[in-house]
């Protein structure tokens, strides 16, 4: 079984299947629009809110995802397998830090 | 070079999210040797060819990341004496009682500039390679998964690589071996730092956040087996970051990977030998890109960005 998951940032649609991560659905189809980073739970990079639909999920790092961001939808998209069609915003990005601003000057 | 004083790293503990996950990873596709458990849960592990009891030790933890690195030292002696430097430094210092880790001797902590809690030690129980002292085999027939011959080296992240470096140089002697300088050809973007003969045994890097694990490396003896690492990480459905390709900096051949929690290993080898008498090597920030991945000649978006 696979469902449809929308990102609305960017308006990508993609098909992921009932045992797959949102995060490894979109970049087995070489979709965008996650950020990817660790996809194991830690590094927070490809954190999202779910705005509609039921999912699974896995332990994830504390340091990027609280107690209460959870219980309202806010996860990691490598620790999240959807259970029907999926509507999601992003919240995570890659970390522009101070050295990386050095390198894009 | 004799070596003298702070011999090598030591041990790595890591916070994993999952322990039942992260021992059959870090058992069977990583194939480090577990060697025991303690009282808190820690599970402790050892790579194959290394003779000391523990080299890596996971904790269960609702966040990733790395408790702490250790390294050992020459003798107990040696141990006293680096404590007493590092006061005299201005560092505060804690003892860890022996026995609070498995198998190892009184430790000596302190936090680095960079906010990573770093210990020496004198002491880890010598359980061997398990081929003997006497005659030895090459290898062990029942080694499972990637099998590394050791924990090598940490890269590590921290506002204050400028003071971390310090210390490593001036309480412990290390030298710095390779630098990547910013734009303005002064600051250090990267320090790689060694108090052997290796091309690294620590790297700092600067970064916005303090206490940050790049990642854990794991050396391996040839290209060839770092092309097996990489199929192994394959069959398992390891998440690859980037590689196999080449580092610049120490000309190490490299994958970095993730384990199931997150937490960013290498698996590498090569690189050159050092000698104090060689020059330090400097890349400017232009070349950043070829300094870090020979190949790709770019930085991926990850390497600045994704640590625990």
């Amino acid at each position: 079984m696979s469902y449809k998951v929308f990102i609305e940032d960017t308006q990508e649609e993609y098909q992921c299947r009932e045992d797959q991560h949102l995060l490894s659905g979109m970049e087995a189809l070489g979709r965008k629009g996650i950020p990817v980073g660790c996809r194991g739970g830690g590094c927070g990079v490809c954190k999202i809110e779910i705005t509609s639909g039921q999912y699974t999920k896995r332990v994830m790092s504390r340091d990027h995802v609280t107690v209460e961001e959870e219980a309202r939808g806010c996860v990691l998209a490598c620790r999240v397998k959807p259970q029907t069609d999926i509507s999601l915003r992003v919240v995570g990005k890659m970390k522009k830090n101070v050295v990386r601003i050095e390198i894009e000057k | 070079m004799p070596m003298t004083g702070v011999l090598r790293p030591g041990h790595a503990q890591l916070r994993v999210l999952d322990m039942e996950e992260s021992v059959n990873f870090y058992t069977n596709v990583l194939g480090l040797k577990e060697t025991g458990r303690d009282k808190s849960g820690r599970v402790y592990f050892k790579a194959w060819d290394e003779r000391d009891h523990n080299s890596v030790i996971l904790r269960q933890a609702d966040r990733a990341g790395m408790d702490f690195f250790g390294f050992k030292v020459e003798s107990k002696e040696v141990l006293e004496n680096l404590d007493k430097a590092l006061k005299a430094y201005g560092v505060k210092t804690e003892r860890m009682p022996a026995g609070e880790m498995m198998e190892t001797g009184e430790r000596v902590r302190f936090k680095a500039p960079t906010g990573h809690t770093f210990e020496l030690y004198a002491e880890k129980n010598h359980v061997g390679n398990g081929l003997g002292d006497f005659a030895p085999e090459a290898w062990n027939p029942d080694q499972k998964g990637i099998s590394p011959i050791r924990m090598d080296h940490v890269l590590v992240y921290g506002k204050d690589i400028d003071g971390t470096r310090k210390l490593f140089e001036e309480v412990f002697g290390f030298r710095v071996t390779e630098r990547v300088k910013l734009e303005d050809k002064t600051t250090d973007l990267t320090a790689f730092l060694t108090c052997s003969t290796k091309a690294h045994d620590l790297a700092l890097v600067r970064h916005s956040e303090d206490d940050k694990l790049h990642h854990l490396s794991f050396r391996l003896d040839t290209w060839e087996q770092v092309l097996r690492a990489a199929d192994i990480m394959s069959m398992n459905r390891v998440s690859i970051d980037i590689g196999p390709t080449r580092h610049g900096i120490t000309r190490g051949a490299t994958i970095y990977f993730f384990d199931p929690s997150g937490n960013r290993l290498e698996t590498f080898c090569g690189g050159y030998e050092w000698y104090p008498d060689m020059h330090e090597i400097t890349w400017p920030i232009e070349e950043v890109g070829r300094a870090i991945f020979y190949h790709d000649r770019k930085l991926n978006e990850a390497f600045l960005a994704v640590v625990t």
